[in-house]
């Protein structure tokens, strides 16, 4: 038959040789090669979002770091300090941080004397502009925990004004400070010269890592460490509750769950409860553990247990995973030489899946670590995080807020010089999210066994 | 702490009944254990939980009922000229809670003794001035009535207290004993303690239907609160935000709608195309090892927290479009007044979209048949006609599903928009322009208020039911999409 088509109809004469591209062809290709671009494109501004994102974040927050200081020397006079002069911190603590602040002033007039920086304000007590509203209370705290050092003249190191701060860190200009009068411009020539004296310098700044947070007013003193520790807290009631809740459903749901009506709504619940919206949870939190159960507001105890019910789906999620990944015949095997079906889950079945199930655990608090919305709603924000928690019990009960609370807390204030502490924020937080996930990959690379 | 010490204390006692237990069965076997039914820990365990349950059960019940039963009780003591409604009730007992709590602490401090606070008559003395004294500050001069209701809640609830440790101390112990007599070699005990470890492990599994129940019981009967104070058409249909405290708040939802919308909108815009092809790119074309590369670092874009986008939003991206589309900017139209607008939220919610929209269309194009490839591959298409006329047709319901589940990630995100859209609750069209969404006015009718009894904190509440239904209703759709279109290959 093939033959026979062949000899009938002469076979068609190509006008043009297969190595030669038509135009037809050409536009296909021509096409493939669009299309191929557009996917090299997508991937770019993908990573180039991912990039921009990371400059933005270490560009704008690793000043937050480093901080301006002034060190001079400082005459504990007697005569304003202690006027009994009988070094008794009772009758000492008396005199407030208003009695502390001409000894700081004339200490620096003194030191810029020394250093011969002429001072071209009227009243020399102008310079103290440059200086913290915090260093009274610095000096006092100094001289109070050791009274004998009243009369001696000792070197501190004392936190520069905000505004100064940011001249060194090129945030603030000469310009801006036209209309701004908590600086002049001639406080910043007096700056330059202080820096070339060695008098001002910028340097690492641990207060920022440790430290509280302070008021609006002064951002050169406000940290993050407050609000670190209320985030520990709370990730120790999350992972206190969520990792032993979690693998109690993943077990029940993997292994002894029926197929019945009740399982069923198990699971769509916890599917669903995956995508409800982190805000949702706040309002649960707020309703439930705070006008219902009276539980304190602000406290970290209830910022972990709504971030519990938000991170359980996903340890439950990644716990079936790897329960499921165990192979029956290690279940068959346990029930074979004797073992109850809860003697061959719990010894043989949970041991195995462990790696798994501790990764999916810290990504779901690594997760948890960053989320803020919900923690809106508690109450974690709108105060000053400023004191550290004294002892487990307040730790878990007092008003603290949280690092990511902390962060959107400085994004809302005012001053531009918090923007700067919100994106260092950022860094440390960042530091922990990667750290989590780096100790979570590196579990499952070590320990996770393929069947 | 008393409470805490209970806890202590019938944990212990559940720990030596455990020694004990474990004891007395080996005992009855003559230490051999090949005679006893279970393993000897199993008795230990048995008696455990014998001892825990009861104690813990009477604890967690007495702890729920005792403020009902003293609530009911003290509010008797209230006249009733002292409240018009539920709302005032609630807060003149939370003033009765507050003065008892300052009677605590001033018998603590020992600035009064047990007596004097229970008979001290506001007629008398200036019991906010004693009670500032120690630091407990009172917002107003406390009525007798007050004080005597706060009385009455303090001895109820110490008596309340002393009652409870009684039972739940009991209770352990009773069930210790019981549970320590009946241990003997031939008990199975194993039998009863995995009967007891799997209903903890249904337990823990109902918590998912609690949380559930909780979020859908507390948004509702709030939000039946609130039309109870605000009708409901015009909370659906009004056109105007505009909530003041002072009352005379007009609180449409339609605005709010549409700044979600329209941010959402863009957000996708922004998310679907780039996510789209980055997607078909890694599993139709790039290599490997372009691949190992590129889809992590993809996937970090959707392990940052919001709180970052939303920064990045409100610093980075904001001023930079104003630079662009402001008045006096590089473009020069003039467009946009300031950094957070629509266009900030949208763009940066759409980076945080695009990974959840790439790796779940990978996941989707990597399921269709390979078989489907080859036969249009070898009739000649070449790969871009094979991913547009072959696999994009047969993966459609899923990468519809994927951008229905995105779609509902952008309409309940909250932190990008609240730092990055703007506050004021717009109907515009105009994409330069501050607008307002939903999760944005629940946080800042919320914020820092423990008191819902006006209308303008109780909307929060059916924002979030609204929201909860839509986001819900969603991610139904989306995995029920998802879910059919499996069934065709597997």
């Amino acid at each position: 038959m093939s033959d026979m088509t062949a000899n009938t109809q002469p076979t068609p004469k190509s006008t043009s040789s297969l190595y030669d591209e038509t135009k037809r062809t050409k536009r296909r290709n021509q096409s493939e090669v669009r299309f191929k671009a557009y996917g090299v494109a997508a991937i770019a501004i993908g990573l180039f979002f991912l990039i921009a994102l990371l400059v933005a974040i270490f560009s704008n927050g690793t000043p937050a770091f480093k901080q301006t200081f002034i060190t001079i020397p400082v005459e504990l006079t007697e005569s304003a300090l202690d006027k009994t002069g009988n070094r008794n911190v009772d009758e000492m603590s008396k005199v407030s941080t208003f009695g502390y602040k001409p000894v700081v002033t004339n200490a620096l007039i003194t030191a810029l004397k020394d250093a011969g920086i002429a001072i071209p304000f009227k009243k020399e007590k102008d310079v103290e502009k440059l200086l913290s509203s915090s260093v009274a209370a610095q000096v006092r705290d100094t001289v109070l925990a050791d009274p004998s050092r009243v009369g001696t003249s000792v070197e501190f190191r004392l936190l520069a004004s905000s505004r100064v701060d940011g001249y060194f860190k090129g945030r603030v200009t000469r310009e801006d400070l036209i209309r701004d009068k908590n600086l002049d411009a001639e406080h910043l020539d007096i700056a330059d010269a202080m820096a070339k004296a060695g008098l001002m310098a910028t340097t690492f700044n641990a207060d920022f890592i440790f430290g509280s947070d302070a008021s609006e007013s002064r951002p050169e003193q406000a940290g993050i460490g407050v609000s670190m520790m209320g985030s520990l807290f709370m990730m120790i009631v999350v992972l206190f509750l969520s990792l032993p809740i979690g693998v109690a459903t993943s077990i029940y749901l993997e292994e002894f769950a029926p197929q019945n009506r009740f399982t069923d709504l198990i699971e769509v619940n916890i599917s669903n409860l995956a995508a409800v919206p982190s805000i949702v949870f706040g309002i649960l939190g707020l309703a439930v553990f705070i006008q219902f159960v009276h539980l304190p507001q602000s406290a970290p105890l209830v910022g972990g247990l709504v971030l519990t019910l938000m991170t359980l789906p996903t340890i439950i999620i990644s716990t079936r995973a790897s329960l499921k990944a165990v192979p029956p015949s290690i279940r068959d095997a346990a029930l074979g030489v004797g073992a109850s079906k809860m003697q061959s889950v719990f010894h043989h079945v949970l041991p195995l899946a462990m790696p798994g199930i501790l990764t999916g655990t810290i990504i779901g608090l690594a997760q948890a670590l960053g989320e803020t919305a919900p923690l809106l709603l508690i109450g974690m924000v709108g105060f000053i995080a400023s004191n550290m928690p004294d002892g487990i019990a307040s730790g878990f009960l007092d008003p603290n807020s949280a690092m990511p609370a902390q962060i959107y807390e400085w994004a809302k204030r005012a001053d531009p010089a918090y923007y700067e502490r919100a994106w260092g924020g950022i860094i440390i937080l960042l530091l922990f999210l990667m750290t989590m996930n780096i100790i979570a990959v590196i579990l499952r690379r070590r320990f996770e066994r393929r069947w | 702490m008393p409470i805490l010490w209970l806890f202590v204390l019938v944990l212990a006692l559940g720990l030596i009944g455990f020694v004990l237990g474990r004891m007395r069965a080996l005992k009855d076997a003559h230490g051999d254990i090949r005679q006893l039914h279970s393993l000897p820990n199993y008795y230990g365990a048995n008696v455990l939980f014998a001892t825990l349950i009861p104690g813990f059960a009477v604890m967690v019940i007495w702890l729920i009922a005792q403020p009902m039963v003293i609530q009911s009780q003290v509010t008797s003591l209230i006249p009733e000229r002292a409240y018009t409604d539920a709302g005032s009730l609630n807060l003149v007992m939370s003033d009765v809670r507050r003065v008892a709590e300052g009677l605590d602490v001033a018998v603590a401090e020992g600035a009064m003794t047990h007596e004097q606070a229970r008979d001290i008559r506001s007629e008398f003395t200036d019991v906010r001035a004693r009670l500032g004294a120690v630091g407990v500050a009172l917002g107003s001069n406390v009525e007798p009535y007050v004080l005597q209701a706060a009385q009455k809640y303090r001895t109820l609830s110490n008596g309340g207290l002393w009652l409870m440790t009684v039972l739940a101390l009991g209770a352990a112990v009773l069930g210790f004993v019981l549970s320590y007599l009946r241990t003997n070699k031939e008990q199975r005990s194993r039998n009863s303690v995995e009967r007891v470890i799997l209903v903890l492990l249904i337990g823990a599994a109902s918590i998912a239907i609690l949380t559930t129940l909780g979020i859908v019981l507390s948004l509702f009967s709030n939000t039946i609160e609130f039309f109870k104070l605000y009708p409901a058409k015009d909370f659906f249909f009004g056109t105007t935000w505009s909530p003041s405290f002072g009352g005379g708040s007009e609180l449409g939802i339609i605005p709010l709608f549409w700044g979600t919308f329209y941010i959402s909108f863009i957000a996708l815009a922004v998310a679907v195309p780039i996510g789209l092809f980055a997607a078909v790119y890694l599993s139709e074309y790039a290599g490997p090892k372009v691949r190992a590369i590129a889809k992590p670092l993809l996937e970090v874009l959707a392990g940052i927290p919001t709180i970052v986008y939303g920064l990045f939003a409100l610093l980075t991206v904001g001023p930079l479009l104003v630079d662009l589309f402001g008045d006096g900017g590089a473009l020069g139209v003039g467009w946009m007044k300031g950094g957070t607008a629509v266009m900030t939220a949208g763009l940066v919610m759409g980076v945080m979209l695009i990974p959840f929209v790439s790796s779940l269309s990978d996941d989707i194009i990597n399921a269709v048949p390979q078989a489907m490839r080859d036969g249009s591959l070898g009739l000649g298409a070449t790969k871009s006609e094979t991913v547009k006329q072959v696999i994009l047709p047969a993966a459609l319901p899923g990468i519809v599903g994927a951008i229905l589940l995105a779609a509902s990630r952008a309409i309940g995100e909250t932190m990008i928009v609240v730092l990055g859209a703007g506050a004021a609750a717009r109907l515009s069209v105009n994409p330069f322009e501050a607008m307002t969404t939903v999760t944005a006015k629940i946080v800042s009718q919320l914020t820092g208020d423990a008191d819902f009894s006006s209308p303008e904190a109780l909307v929060a509440f059916a924002l979030g039911m609204t929201l909860f239904v839509i986001t819900l209703a969603l991610n139904i759709f989306a995995l029920y999409i998802v879910r059919k279109y499996r069934e065709q290959y597997d």
